[in-house]
């Protein structure tokens, strides 16, 4: 692990003194006067710099709005959302987003997606090659090189984004859902990876997720998102040791009290929407019974 | 035996090539049939009966391989398609690029196309031999319409189809507006320029050919063969050689085949990343 430290060429790795989100009472609402849906009301929370943060919501909640105003490709109708204490006013390759499945260019090679960013700015010097072929090499796709992306698996796809992103070096990772929609085994194994990725650049990472046992295995941060409009109902800091294995996280007693604790929160939370009427809340409230059964019998 | 060779006896051996020898064989034993229906039992198939049997207009074919008439209007046809396709790939595709990235532009230019757009392309042949100086350049107007609508539509819904996150992940990693036309626009709807422009080939066949017909085959209309495939059938069925009519047909037939081939070869160079899997 040393060895390959040495090899991180310094743009890749985090800046020491950058990487802080704050949103401060920031609120969002769609459409207009009387047909006027507020969808984030009010909201405060902080990304703390060089942290792993996770949000997690019931679905529907406006997590993706709220990440949408972080990258700046919309504004809040009120508050204020800043990076360091620079406010946001657009997008920037500090603070770049991995979508909800892939959002890789078909028609670029995974190598072409990944140089991009320094292309697209005028950069295509031999540092940034050089930093495109290391972190291929971290990815593990290496011999993937010069394939098209509907040439990768999910899990391939997903570690080329994340590539992608990382290229640019910013100072902010966002990821919005960023294994949905993969297989049981490769999300879990994604996990272990993606853990592995930040602990060693140790940059600002905001994850948002559905997926509580994917949440609690990344996160330093859990930010629980109350229904409707959304708000931060609490904070969790999830001080499980790293570096993080998954047989150790899901055998420790911590992360499943953890687990209780965010469940119910989220109960509480997707029982307001289901008596709203929500069919997805109602499928959350199912799962949610059964897997307190589950928790239980673990403890 | 080379893997390669084994892939070309495997094309022409298989099973996909046997089962198209069975459905031509097939289908050409029953026009026989029908064809020579009367003198074999006497008794005129309809419709069928009329038209002259396979051996028949393959006998035609064999004479007119050697007439230097009937190649010449495989040229001209082809030439007259190759003219129109090749304008109307050359105005539409940035006629519809300049659509799909600029809101005035479109504002400007959408209600006019869209107010000609319905009007077959056929209906301008009287217009176009009035517009244009020579017949020559009527056709290929004509021509160029039947193709151009269907190319400028095909980019329009190509580049208003690319996924917005690719726009939002190309602007934040810091792309000019050109670097996104460039590198996200174009490549993004290189695939429905290709779909436009196999549909728009095959419309400039059915359209060179009835605008030949119509307009009396061109500048050096007559027997020669300058009035192209069209004008060969129709010149054929006034002169009363059926075979010659049937040849015809089947000679557009071939020739609209070998261009759909060509495109689609061509399609596959520019889009590589389609041809996977």
């Amino acid at each position: 692990m040393a060895a390959l430290d040495n090899q991180v060429p310094s743009a890749v790795k985090a800046r020491a003194d950058a990487g802080e989100i704050q949103v401060t009472n920031v609120s969002r609402s769609y459409g207009v006067a009387r047909f006027a849906k507020d969808v984030v009301r009010d909201c405060s929370f902080t990304i703390e710099r060089h942290k792993l943060t996770v949000m997690i919501g019931p679905s529907g909640c406006g997590k993706t709005t709220l990440i949408r105003m972080l990258a700046g490709f919309e504004k809040p109708n009120a508050g204020s959302i800043t990076l360091d204490g620079k406010p946001v006013t657009g997008p920037n390759k500090d603070r770049l987003v991995v979508f909800q499945e892939t959002a890789l260019f078909p028609w670029m090679t995974t190598y072409e997606n990944i140089m991009y960013g320094p292309r697209a700015r005028g950069e295509d010097s031999q540092h940034a090659r050089d930093q495109a072929k290391f972190l291929l090499d971290k990815v593990g796709l290496t011999g993937f090189r010069d394939k098209y992306p509907p040439q990768l698996s999910g899990g391939m796809q997903r570690r080329a984004e994340l590539a992608r992103a990382m290229i640019n070096n910013p100072v902010v990772m966002i990821l919005d859902e960023p294994f949905r929609g993969l297989d049981a085994m490769s999300k879990e194994l994604m996990w272990e990876y993606y853990a592995g990725l930040y602990e060693e650049f140790r940059r600002t990472n905001f994850f948002v997720t559905t997926d509580i046992d994917e949440a609690i295995f990344l996160a330093d941060r859990l930010l629980i998102m109350s229904n409707i409009p959304t708000r931060v109902r609490a904070v969790i800091e999830v001080d499980l040791p790293r570096p993080r294995r998954l047989a150790d996280i899901f055998d420790s007693e911590r992360a499943n009290e953890v687990k209780i604790q965010a469940l119910s929160l989220l109960h509480e939370e997707a029982m307001k929407s289901f008596t709203g009427g929500s069919k997805a809340a109602a499928d959350f409230v199912e799962a949610y019974s059964k897997r307190m059964g589950k928790a239980k019998a673990g403890a | 035996m080379s893997k390669g060779l084994q892939k070309v006896k495997g094309a022409v051996f298989g099973r996909g090539m046997l089962r198209a020898i069975v459905s031509i064989v097939v289908f050409l034993v029953l026009w026989e049939l029908g064809s020579r229906s009367k003198q074999w039992v006497g008794f005129v198939m309809p419709w069928v009966g009329q038209v002259p049997a396979p051996t028949a207009v393959l006998a035609a074919w064999v004479e007119l391989v050697g007439d230097a008439g009937y190649w010449q209007s495989w040229y001209m046809s082809f030439f007259r398609v190759l003219g129109g396709f090749l304008s109307a790939m050359a105005i539409g595709i940035p006629f519809g690029l300049a659509m799909a990235v600029s809101r005035n532009f479109k504002g400007v230019a959408f209600p006019v196309f869209e107010v000609l757009r319905p009007i077959p392309p056929l209906a301008w042949v009287p217009a176009s031999i009035i517009f244009w100086p020579t017949q020559e350049l009527s056709i290929t107007f004509v021509t160029f319409l039947g193709a151009f609508y269907t190319v400028v539509i095909n980019v329009l819904g190509g580049a208003r189809s690319i996924d917005v996150r690719y726009y939002q992940a190309a602007q934040a990693m810091g792309a000019s507006d050109w670097d996104i036309f460039r590198r996200i626009i174009l490549p993004g709807t290189l695939p429905s320029i290709v779909v436009g422009a196999a549909v728009g080939m095959g419309i400039t066949w059915e359209v060179v050919v009835a605008a030949e017909m119509i307009s009396g085959g061109g500048s050096q209309s007559g027997g020669s063969g300058g009035g192209g495939l069209g004008f060969f059938i129709w010149n054929s069925y006034v002169g009363g050689s059926y075979e010659q009519i049937v040849v015809g047909m089947i000679s557009i037939g071939i020739a609209g085949y070998i261009c759909s081939e060509v495109l689609r070869k061509f399609g596959g160079i520019f889009t590589p990343w389609l041809r996977l899997r």
